[in-house]
């Protein structure tokens, strides 16, 4: 068997998302002693992205010929290359739990006829080519125990629930070129990709993320907000009510029906912590809740809470951080006066 | 316009998920049912699509008898026929037979757009409304933020990693959508009465025969991750010991 891997790229680098999932991919491989072989949609003959060998690929199947983006055409490819995988039983392909793995995998799982189990966070070999898996249900708040037996595997990663790890020795990533053969229809459904109109930074890869509920009151009560996550570095993000009583468009919104993030740090202002709303950010490596309530649930799950009205809290922070910017200005000069 | 909408009933969780005995399903002793926030969307989506170019939205669900509870909060919003695909009760159906069931209706009747929310929020297979399309041979787009239709075709559009990127399909067709796509109306009393009376077709779901698909074994509700919050202070008191924090967590240059 062979696990390949869906890795989707983010420029010439391979994206976070992927990563994850070359992760898990790498994982199942080893407890199934064999190896990763990664997917990408690109030239041969472009140079590899260097993550490909370090999270472990000992194969690159490069799919040239599909221009863009279009997800049945990726299926398709990926289902040719099943379809030629040598004929040992129980071949896995894994993809990112991402908007294009989703519907690539569900467009393998369509021609294939073969079940995709979504958002995995663990999978390993059970009896003659079956897996057992566990995956997200709820969005996270709910785990599936399963079993999954079928000719080939179609798992998607849970990108949450696994982070990404370099492998301990890089993959020889030998590189095969692939020209699958894509029909019209295919080829019907494909991206055309335009700049996004507002927001440089993105929600879902933001390393801070300031989140603001409905304690922020009003549309105007974000300049803080905005001001700290400007100076963290960060963006901000928003619960379900924010965006309900229309103070902040829906991409801002962090849950189950709006974007999940992984941040290394999340600042909870005046969010009480509805469920949907932790199905979104159980992702962030530490939390930290800042509330007039120190019995909301966002209160009492995060990592560090503080009791406080985020309009006295944030514009003091604010204050504290600027100060401690200039005092390391302050500091760097006279290091320079005195060198 | 002739529209499919179609919609799965899920209980309404709030604070705390609870199983049952079995855990094989979440608890619903104390709990309501609802469609999910992407399928609201789906059945306001259609029903602004009818009031722009005519015709007429059909609400589906595949489910248990009182699934048409939902069926009829859709009918208030201004769907105007429901068809009820019926399953045993406690019965769960996987998205393999579950696009089969879906395709057995749309491909009866002649919708020029089948809209589905873009993953059902109980079990999130992500996958139904492409086995659909399949199925009835027919282009599909996912995860859609905007929708425009211009003669025979349909614009589509998400943002992905801060790009924009839009689908052109001819119709007719399957999209799925999310939340934020619109801000759904709340049913106007006209509406809701119109929904108390009107029929809904029952159109028995037979046992397909062993479809191989991901098998449950049980649920689990992960242990909760964080521990006890340390409490950092009130106010704006509470400052310097948060400063701390964030240089320990390390996200301070």
């Amino acid at each position: 068997m062979t696990v390949f891997c869906l890795a989707e790229l983010d420029g010439d680098a391979v994206a976070d998302a992927s990563l994850r999932a070359l992760t898990f991919a790498r994982g199942l491989a080893a407890s199934a002693a064999t190896g990763v072989a990664a997917v990408i949609f690109r030239a041969p003959d472009l140079a590899l992205p260097p993550e490909l060998a370090a999270y472990g690929a000992g194969d690159v199947f490069a799919v040239a010929g599909v221009d863009g983006y279009a997800p049945q055409a990726w299926g398709r490819a990926l289902a040719e290359l099943l379809d030629g995988a040598a004929s040992s039983p129980g071949h896995v392909v894994v993809a990112a739990g991402t908007e294009r793995g989703h519907e690539v995998l569900a467009h393998l799982g369509a021609i294939t006829g073969l079940p995709l189990a979504a958002n995995c966070v663990a999978a390993s070999p059970a009896g003659a080519g079956g897996l057992e898996i566990v995956r997200q249900r709820w969005a996270g708040l709910l785990l599936e125990d399963a079993a999954l037996d079928a000719p080939a595997a179609l798992l998607t990663v849970a990108t949450d629930a696994v982070a990404p790890e370099p492998a301990a020795e890089p993959g020889a990533a030998v590189v095969h070129a692939v020209s699958p053969s894509v029909s019209d229809a295919d080829l019907v459904v494909r991206a055309a990709e335009s700049p996004a109109s507002a927001g440089g930074a993105s929600l879902a890869t933001a390393r801070v993320v300031v989140g603001g509920g409905r304690g922020v009151g009003s549309a105007d009560g974000f300049a803080p907000l905005e001001e700290l996550a400007g100076l963290l570095g960060g963006v901000v993000g928003v619960s379900r009510v924010v965006t309900s009583e229309g103070w902040r468009p829906h991409s801002m919104q962090v849950g189950q029906t709006g974007t999940k993030i992984t941040p290394d740090l999340y600042l909870a202002c005046g969010i009480s912590g509805a469920i949907q709303h932790f199905a979104g950010c159980a992702g962030a490596k530490h939390i930290i809740a800042i509330n007039t309530d120190p019995s909301a649930p966002m209160m009492t799950r995060a990592d560090y809470a503080v009791v406080g009205d985020l309009h006295a809290v944030l514009p003091a922070l604010i204050e504290a951080l600027r100060a401690r910017a200039l005092g390391g200005v302050c500091l760097a000069e006279r290091v320079r006066e005195r060198a | 316009m002739e529209i499919l909408v179609c919609v799965k009933r899920v209980p309404t969780v709030g604070g705390v998920l609870t199983l049952t005995a079995d855990e094989r399903a979440i608890d619903t002793k104390t709990s309501g049912f609802t469609i999910s926030p992407h399928e609201e969307c789906a059945v306001e989506e259609a029903v602004r699509l009818v009031e722009r170019f005519g015709g007429s939205v059909t609400v589906a669900s595949l489910g248990p008898v009182a699934a048409e509870e939902q069926l009829r909060a859709c009918l208030a919003l201004g769907a105007s026929a429901a068809v009820l695909l019926e399953t045993a009760d406690g019965v769960e159906t996987g998205p393999i037979a579950t696009a089969a069931a879906l395709h057995a209706l749309a491909a009866a009747g002649s919708f020029d757009l089948v809209l589905l929310g873009n993953e059902a929020s109980d079990t999130g297979d992500y996958q139904v409304g492409i086995r659909l399309a399949h199925l009835l041979g027919r282009p599909a787009a996912t995860g859609i933020k905007a929708i425009s239709v211009s003669g025979s075709s349909l614009s589509a559009s998400r943002t992905y990693r801060g790009v924009v990127e839009t689908f052109t399909l001819p119709l007719p067709c399957v999209v799925t959508v999310k939340e934020g796509i619109n801000l759904p109306r709340y049913p106007s009393l006209p509406g809701r009465l119109r929904a108390k009376r009107a029929s809904i077709a029952r159109v028995p779901v037979a046992g397909s025969g062993p479809v191989t698909d991901v098998l449950m074994t049980r649920l689990r509700v992960p242990a909760a991750p964080r521990k006890q919050a340390t409490v950092l202070g009130r106010g704006a008191e509470a400052v310097p010991a948060l400063v701390s924090v964030l240089a320990e967590i390390g996200v301070l240059s």
